[in-house]
């Protein structure tokens, strides 16, 4: 009998990948709600986390024909202890495993529970920023992965056959051919010229001729030989059409991250400021892969950081936020000229500034930095709407959808916040 | 040749010689030891005159374990979300350790393919063996309801040919639209099986070849049922006749949409086609699942210690696979914290047991009640009892008074009429018969799932379709009904009622689904 053991350890797992896929398209809203949830709940080093999805188990079940209770019937269990023939027993209430007369103890037990299940990192993050875009962005919105176009470029001598340019082929090959046997064919006219003339008018010494004769036919033979050596098609004739991928033009983009950390801004409203930066730092990296990033903070000066320092650090003092703006636009003009890039800002603060500063803020954003700018929002993470949110507001007022402010006082409304605030531009933002 | 099974009156084969020594029972398994067991294992299931299909032996990981489980088993299925949804739940009480995998999977396809797991220690793949490669193998290829139902040989190829087909279908009608037709199907997927005839082989090949002609054929059929052009003015009798369709009720309902629902299109027939033929496929082991599996679990049990006492297995190895084999066969009594009705390894694994006792040492009562049996060579009695039954008459035929005792059986009475449960038989002499006829009731597929058929058409008026439940003790459908409807409805395209009647023939309940939008 034919027997054998296969190894299939090998063989391809995630077999299961496209019903999987299947299951997460045909769940999407209440995945998507659950990100929601879920990102209001998490701290701000473990956003990009797995996570787990509740589905109520009625919206995922199948239907079929089964019965209801009611009606009669019989039911045989194991295991009897105590009981007689015609002994009569209370109807269980709620029907649950109970032996009794409930039937398909199995179904009861777990009625209302949920279908629960896990949503890997990537598949996470994937929902997490669905629908998301820069505003604005001038001619082609950003790649989010480097597009490359192939175009013409002349012609190359190698490459693959079906690019292979037969007219331009032939052409080389004919002025190769006209090349090589040039010399030869004009020499070979030559002498057959020169050997009719001595066929038609007889020579006097008639030895001399025939000599000649012979010589000339002998090297005629010799350049036909010649000439015919020249191959028609030769592989360095072939012309093959050339097409060189460039990079499609992406506009570039940089994006100005101002964040307050003034003695004012206390832990939670740090923590709701470096949430929103979070995200927009998650969202741009993910899905622009050529953008730069600048962070700002400020208290009574701005200073330039990077990443680490910008998330982690910790400095406290006064507030004068209008040193952020003038850092902001200093920086613009010695390394983004606004003519070849996109310019972003996002600003959080409690509100809480020197009250001169303000109105100089309003006039640096509306002056000096907005007509840069293609989008700009601020948020603030207090509640009080203090003069800093007054002067913004009037900005606001005459600028348009350059400009979008809001107010985030929990942790639950940063996600909500942050999708309007750059929700794709079809539904525009502010 | 080997020795079948029915001819072994004198009981097994001798063994041979005697081993040496027992093959090593380390807990690594490796593929030298795992042929090594197997052979043993085969060569004494060869004493026993067990009769399977050629073996096939997979090694897998839990991972790939998990994949098969949620393919219901199938090493190939087409692509749809629930089978996500089922992968995603095993896996999720895999990986928190709520749930052990099975340690097998063993497909009826020819050669039979079992499933190992890596993980398994060696003793575990060799219970394993015996209980999938033997013990299932030999029941697949000798019980009636296989032979009849299913086609081992060519399984695998028609999954394979229905994965492309439904893939196909995804590409040329959208993912959306094929699993939505996909829903309404399984919903069906219970009341579209044949129950009474025989299928016609299906092979690859054949598949392909007459599909297209099918497809054709079927079509022409539907369009001559639905015609619409006057009758000629010479045959206006024909014309006047009330033709009632279906002319009888019919119990496929996939069948019925697939051959007369009026809109499908050709490619949607075809997949109502696959999801009949695989249910057809499955429709077998919903009805024998205490006998087969009663039947791998009382191999490998007698298998494993024949090769004990022959000399084969160490005591380390035993203990190993007996501990497991416990845990399989354990019944928790009515009210027990795990009781979730009868486990079928145990009643299966104990009446086969049982009726290896009353061929060897039968007793008085044994006598009156299986007069045919007591004392009777037990291998063959045991083939015989393996082919020719399934859930509902084994144990209507089989259930021994001794094993009723054993197992504490007693039947409740639950009506609806009445406020309290009444306790109708139990077992004792005057129960013995009753209770192995409730028991023998609730196997039977009809009284566990609802009976519904096909009951009209309207043919001349709204082309709508009318199903009938024939309730079983005015069982009632339990609410999920609508729903079920409601992918009727889609699938026939045109309004779908469904009565439900009562054993007085009276409709008690009624519910409708207008024509869905097209």
């Amino acid at each position: 009998m034919l027997q054998q053991i296969i190894d299939r350890r090998l063989a391809g797992k995630n077999k299961s990948i496209g019903n999987r896929e299947r299951f997460l398209r045909r769940y999407k809203d209440q995945i998507r709600e659950a990100v929601r949830r879920a990102v209001d709940g998490r701290g701000i080093r473990d956003l990009e986390r797995s996570e787990d999805v509740h589905i109520p188990k009625k919206d995922v079940s199948e239907p079929v024909f089964h019965h209801g209770s009611g009606g009669s019937r019989e039911m045989v269990h194991p295991g009897n202890q105590e009981y007689l023939k015609g002994d009569k027993i209370q109807r269980p209430k709620g029907g649950g495993g109970q032996g009794g007369g409930g039937n398909q103890a199995s179904d009861s037990g777990e009625g209302e529970d949920d279908f629960v299940f896990t949503l890997s990192k990537d598949e996470f993050m994937q929902v997490f920023f669905e629908d998301l875009a820069l505003p604005h962005l001038i001619r082609t919105q950003l790649a989010e992965t480097p597009e490359w176009k192939s175009h013409r470029a002349g012609f190359t001598s190698d490459g693959t056959p079906n690019n292979l340019h037969v007219v331009r082929s032939m052409r080389g090959a004919l002025g190769r051919r006209i090349a090589l046997g040039g010399d030869a064919r004009r020499e070979l006219r030559q002498c057959e010229e020169r050997l009719a003339q001595l066929q038609a008018n007889p020579h006097p010494t008639e030895a001399m001729a025939e000599r000649e004769i012979a010589e000339l036919e002998a090297r005629i033979e010799e350049l036909r030989a010649k000439v015919a050596r020249v191959p028609f098609i030769d592989p360095i004739d072939l012309r093959f059409r050339s097409r060189v991928r460039t990079p499609v033009p992406t506009s570039k983009a940089v994006m100005f991250c101002l964040m307050d950390v003034s003695g004012s801004m206390d832990e939670s409203r740090k923590e709701l400021s470096k949430r929103f930066f979070i995200l927009l730092y998650l969202f741009l990296t993910r899905h622009y892969e050529k953008i730069e990033i600048v962070f700002i903070r400020h208290h009574t000066q701005a200073q330039e950081v990077d990443e680490d320092a910008f998330f982690h650090s910790t400095e406290t003092g006064g507030t004068v936020v209008s040193s952020a703006l003038v850092l902001m636009e200093e920086i613009i003009r010695a390394r983004y000229p606004s003519g070849e890039w996109n310019i972003y800002g996002a600003q959080a603060s409690d509100g809480d500034n020197w009250h001169h500063d303000s109105g100089r803020c309003r006039e640096l954003l509306e002056q000096k930095i907005l007509p840069l700018c293609r989008y700009y929002a601020y948020v603030q993470v207090a509640e009080p709407e203090q003069n800093l949110w007054e002067e913004y507001a009037r900005l606001a007022e005459n600028t348009g959808s350059h400009f979008a402010m809001r107010k985030v006082t929990e942790a639950s409304q940063i996600y909500p916040v942050f999708r309007d605030l750059f929700k794709k531009e079809t539904a525009a933002a502010a | 040749m080997q020795t079948m099974m029915k001819d072994l009156k004198d009981g097994p084969l001798p063994l041979k010689t005697r081993p040496g020594e027992p093959l090593p029972g380390p807990s690594d398994w490796s593929f030298e030891l795992v042929e090594r067991y197997h052979e043993v294992i085969k060569q004494t299931a060869g004493r026993f005159g067990l009769d399977t299909y050629a073996n096939q032996l997979e090694i897998i990981t839990a991972e790939q374990m998990m994949d098969a489980y949620a393919s219901v088993g199938m090493p190939v299925n087409y692509r749809h979300w629930s089978y996500g949804k089922e992968f995603i739940s095993t896996e999720k009480n895999y990986r928190r350790g709520h749930m052990g995998l099975a340690y097998e999977i063993v497909i009826n396809s020819n050669p039979c393919i079992s499933y190992l797991m890596e993980e398994n220690t060696m003793a575990m793949q060799a219970l394993v063996i015996a209980h999938a490669a033997y013990g299932h193998n030999s029941f697949f290829k000798g019980n009636y309801l296989f032979r009849m139902w299913t086609d081992a040989g060519s399984i695998i190829d028609y999954l394979v040919y229905a994965k492309n087909y439904v893939a196909q279908c995804e590409e040329r009608h959208g993912l959306e639209a094929v699993e939505t037709f996909l829903d309404s199907c399984h919903a069906l997927m219970n009341q579209g099986v044949d129950r009474y005839r025989r299928p016609s082989k299906l092979s690859l090949a054949q598949e392909l070849a007459r599909r297209e002609e099918r497809e054709a054929y079927a079509q022409r059929q539907v369009n001559d049922l639905w015609r619409t052009l006057p009758r000629r003015e010479d045959k206006p009798e024909e014309a006047r006749e009330e033709r009632r369709f279906p002319s009888e009720p019919q119990e496929n309902l996939l069948y019925f949409i697939e051959k007369n629902a009026p809109l499908l299109e050709p490619w949607q027939r075809e997949i109502v086609r696959i999801v009949r033929k695989v249910a057809q496929y499955f429709y077998p082991q919903r009805q024998s699942q205490v006998m087969n599996e009663g039947w791998a679990t009382f191999w490998h049990h007698h298998l494993l210690n024949t090769m004990y006492d022959d000399g084969y297995l160490t005591d380390g190895v035993m203990i190993e696979w007996l501990k497991s084999h416990t845990n399989v066969v354990y019944q928790p009594p009515v009210g027990h914290r795990a009781y979730s009705g009868i486990n079928p390894y145990a009643l299966g694994f104990a009446m086969y047991t049982d009726l290896k006792r009353i061929c060897e040492h039968p007793t008085d009562e044994d006598r009156t009640w299986f007069p045919d049996i007591a004392g009777a060579p037990w291998l063959p009695t045991l083939d015989h009892a393996m082919r020719n039954f399934k859930d509902e008459s084994f144990v209507g035929q089989f259930l021994s008074p001794q094993l009723m005792r054993e197992f504490r059986l007693f039947s409740i009475l639950d009506d609806e009429d009445r406020p309290e449960l009444e306790i109708s038989a139990i077992h004792d002499e005057s129960g013995y018969r009753a209770v192995r006829e409730n028991l023998s009731r609730q196997y039977d597929l009809g009284s566990r799932e609802p009976n519904i058929q096909v009951w009209n058409v309207n043919l001349r008026g709204d082309r709508s379709l009318t199903l009938r439940h024939f309730q079983h003790n005015d069982r009632p459908l339990a609410e999920g009904a609508h729903e079920v409807l409601k992918h009727v409805a889609r699938l026939w395209g045109f309004a779908v009622h469904l009565e439900s009647v009562n054993g007085k023939n009276a409709v008690t309940k009624r519910w409708s689904v207008p024509a869905p939008n097209h």
